[in-house]
């Protein structure tokens, strides 16, 4: 169904550019504002072009896993809101969004962004559990890397709340930090034909063969990879694609900013 | 004493009073409250004489006879083939009206007309349940190959095509490609793929400043400028 | 007992607003309205097919409004995600406050879908809410009679508050009473009401009144929204 619209991409890509003007190596605007949301304990909201998403930091305590009782964890939800798209639906997640999830919690969790032992609270009794949530409020497309560079900043943003030992006091925030040591970025790399795009709008992701998304820390090591769609990607594809979104998680890791 | 309260190409958005007092006539897009005269959607005011109306600057295309519009065939069924058009009531076009071919019983109708392709049809009727029957025989109306599909608002396509098609066919000659606009909002592009790009560009251009003075005259320099090349229209266009 | 008294804004005056049009490029049309900390997005998509089609109308279309909170949005915990008995009270009660402005004749066998979300609250959610999807529903081109404004007024210990932020509401000295209203300013008529707590009749009417203003300045903020939207050209 969608044979005549990835000709058309195709034709376009021959020329050197995309639907909307831009190179295939080129991102659109992005911005990101942190502490947003008051009722949060970290914030953040994210635009690449007109994709639009707000990410939001809660915490709660309870007990560590049986087999990691000195660590508390994270956990990581995407909600692919019914106002950001009329393809979604209200209801439960859907598994493109639960996809991203997994993979943005890979990237934090994988890179030991947060060292899990500073979440402790009391050994085998209590510790942090970091709430991650991001809603969508516009898909313009690439709502992977949108999503992930929020999950990031919102932590950097976030703070510990009150807690005496019995009961955490939401409405007041402490002056220390969430504990994060690294940023992991991700980048999105699409393949149509013999052409590799990042930052893809609806029209290509539709036509996407493949995707490869790539999570980087600072120090260029990669900490998250995905590959998505049913299509295939050779090991030339590979190297290009892992090396394209290496570089643009640099790009983008300067967006951050802050602490 | 009847009294205008706004001004002609004022923006007004539901519930403002226009005018008061009975000489005043509502028309689309206003009503009648007591004695005075009230919007009923955000759109520009435009007063012919006595009568007060709105041009509508949103709100998704309505089904109406005679519109040619561009749809995709979302449905191939044996009494013909279901058109999506960018509204919430899709249409039918039937075995009769599709084409002066002769389809014989059996066929694969696929074969006329598959799902995905794009069609530029005529509606020929609409119930009062919005049920759409289109024709895709006649002058023009046919399935349409490569080139590339943007939507607009509805609204906007009269100020897309222009006094006489004079707007459209500027972007046409400019870009010298060929250029199809759907009344339901649906636009056709096919051309060189730069130049495809161009003409969306001015279309979008168009739709967002549809109700600024000296629009087609901001077009053309922007065409210009993006072609590199200036406009000459043919003679009996000017 | 401490009567309550206002320390940043008068009693018949609400929080700041900030009110904007068209911020959701994808849907139809997008309304955005944020009093005090509450802040709402609404979307609507439609008029669209209506699925499954035993709920299609010949005659009429069907107005469906999904009310939903961000997880990070409430004052202390996370709110689990997905819809729950509260957040489907307050979707049928913003139906009900929206319906009477619109004509459902106009797309027989369709609906009209409104999600509102919200990214913080703090107290008047559902004011905020129905602001917002009021303005969604102009930007989309709808046929209106008119806007719908929301608020929220009450009392504490008797003294008429408009617009009452968290603090306010969970204020616990006395009879308090927290009172959402939705007013159509053309007709003067309520399509919403209704009352948390405990009041006289007497103080009910006085709320009611007092809330008049609080309307007109929420008013003018969606006309200016929308009329912003449309001055400076689509996005």
């Amino acid at each position: 169904m969608n044979q005549d619209l990835k000709t058309n991409i195709l034709r376009t890509l021959q020329k050197g550019f995309r639907y909307d003007g831009r190179k295939t190596d080129e991102y659109r605007e992005i911005s990101v504002e942190t502490g947003v949301v008051k009722t949060a304990e970290g914030s953040a909201c994210v635009k690449i072009g007109e994709t639009h998403l707000i990410a939001g930091i809660k915490t709660e305590i309870s007990t560590p896993y049986p087999d990691s009782p000195d660590k508390g964890t994270i956990m990581v939800g995407v909600e692919f809101t019914p106002m950001a798209s009329p393809n979604f639906e209200p209801g439960p997640p859907s598994i493109q969004s639960i996809e991203i999830a997994r993979v943005v919690d890979r990237g934090i969790r994988e890179s030991k962004s947060i060292d899990f032992k500073k979440l402790c609270i009391t050994e085998g009794e209590k510790a942090w559990i970091i709430i991650i949530d991001i809603c969508i409020v516009n898909d313009d497309g690439n709502l992977m890397d949108a999503a992930s560079l929020a999950a990031i900043a919102a932590l950097k943003d976030a703070k510990f709340p009150e807690f005496d030992g019995k009961a955490i006091n939401y409405k007041k925030l402490t002056d220390v930090p969430i504990p994060v040591e690294f940023s992991p970025i991700e980048s999105t790399v699409l393949k149509i034909g013999d052409y590799f795009l990042v930052d893809p709008i609806p029209e290509e992701e539709a036509v996407a063969e493949a995707k490869l998304t790539v999570a980087t820390m600072e120090d260029g090591k990669l900490c998250a990879m995905q590959k998505s769609g049913a299509g295939t990607l050779t090991i030339e594809d590979i190297k290009k694609m892992v090396e394209l979104a290496a570089e643009k998680t640099k790009e983008i890791r300067a967006h951050l900013g802050g602490r | 004493m009847s009294e205008l309260l706004i001004k002609d190409k004022e923006i007004v958005v539901p519930g403002e009073e226009l005018a008061v007092g009975m000489d005043f006539l509502p028309s689309y897009g206003t009503y009648r409250r007591g004695d005075k005269i009230i919007s009923n959607m955000v759109g520009l005011v435009h007063i012919e004489g006595k009568v007060v109306k709105l041009i509508p600057l949103s709100g998704k295309y309505a089904p109406k006879k005679e519109d040619t519009i561009i749809g995709q065939v979302i449905d191939v069924a044996m009494s013909g083939w279901r058109i999506e058009t960018n509204c919430a009531y899709s249409a039918m076009v039937s075995l009769k009206d599709a084409t002066s071919d002769f389809i014989a019983r059996g066929a694969d109708l696929t074969q006329y007309f598959d799902i995905g392709d794009w069609v530029v049809a005529k509606i020929i009727n609409v119930t009062s349940q919005k049920l759409v029957d289109m024709t895709m025989k006649g002058p023009g109306l046919r399935k349409l190959k490569g080139g590339r599909v943007t939507r607009i608002n509805t609204n906007k396509v009269p100020r897309v095509i222009g006094k006489a098609g004079s707007m459209v066919t500027m972007i046409k000659v400019s870009t010298d490609t060929k250029i199809i606009v759907g009344q339901n909002g649906v636009v056709w592009i096919q051309g060189e793929p730069e130049m495809e790009s161009i003409a969306v560009d001015a279309i979008k251009m168009i739709e967002n400043q549809s109700h600024v003075s000296g629009l087609t005259d901001k077009v053309k320099e922007f065409l210009e400028k993006a072609t590199g090349k200036k406009i000459e229209m043919p003679e009996y266009n000017r | 007992m401490m009567a309550y008294k206002r320390e940043k804004r008068k009693n018949d005056e609400p929080r700041e607003i900030t009110a904007k049009a068209g911020i959701i490029p994808r849907a139809d049309g997008s309304g955005y309205f944020k009093i005090g900390n509450t802040e709402a997005y609404a979307a609507v998509y439609g008029p669209r097919n209506l699925f499954p089609r035993f709920k299609q109308n010949p005659t009429k279309g069907i107005l469906r409004c999904n009310y939903n909170m961000m997880p990070f949005s409430g004052m202390g915990n996370r709110v689990r995600p997905g819809a729950n008995r509260r957040s489907k009270e307050i979707s049928m009660i913003t139906e009900n406050a929206l319906i009477p402005v619109l004509d459902l004749h106009e797309f027989p066998n369709s609906v009209v879908d409104v999600f509102i979300e919200l990214p913080q609250t703090d107290a008047g959610s559902r004011c905020a809410g129905i602001c917002a999807a009021s303005i969604a529903l102009a930007d989309a081109g709808l046929a209106m009679k008119d806007l719908v404004s929301s608020v929220a007024v009450g009392h504490l210990g008797g003294t008429v508050f408009v617009d009452l932020d968290y603090n306010e509401e969970a204020f616990d000295e006395g009879d308090v009473a927290d009172i959402p209203i939705a007013f159509i300013p053309k007709t003067e008529e309520y399509s919403l009401l209704q009352m948390d707590g405990i009041t006289s009749k007497e103080i009910l009417f006085e709320a009611l009144e007092v809330s008049k203003k609080a309307i007109e300045i929420i008013y003018k903020a969606q006309q200016d929204a929308l009329k912003q939207r449309y001055k400076e050209g689509q996005k």
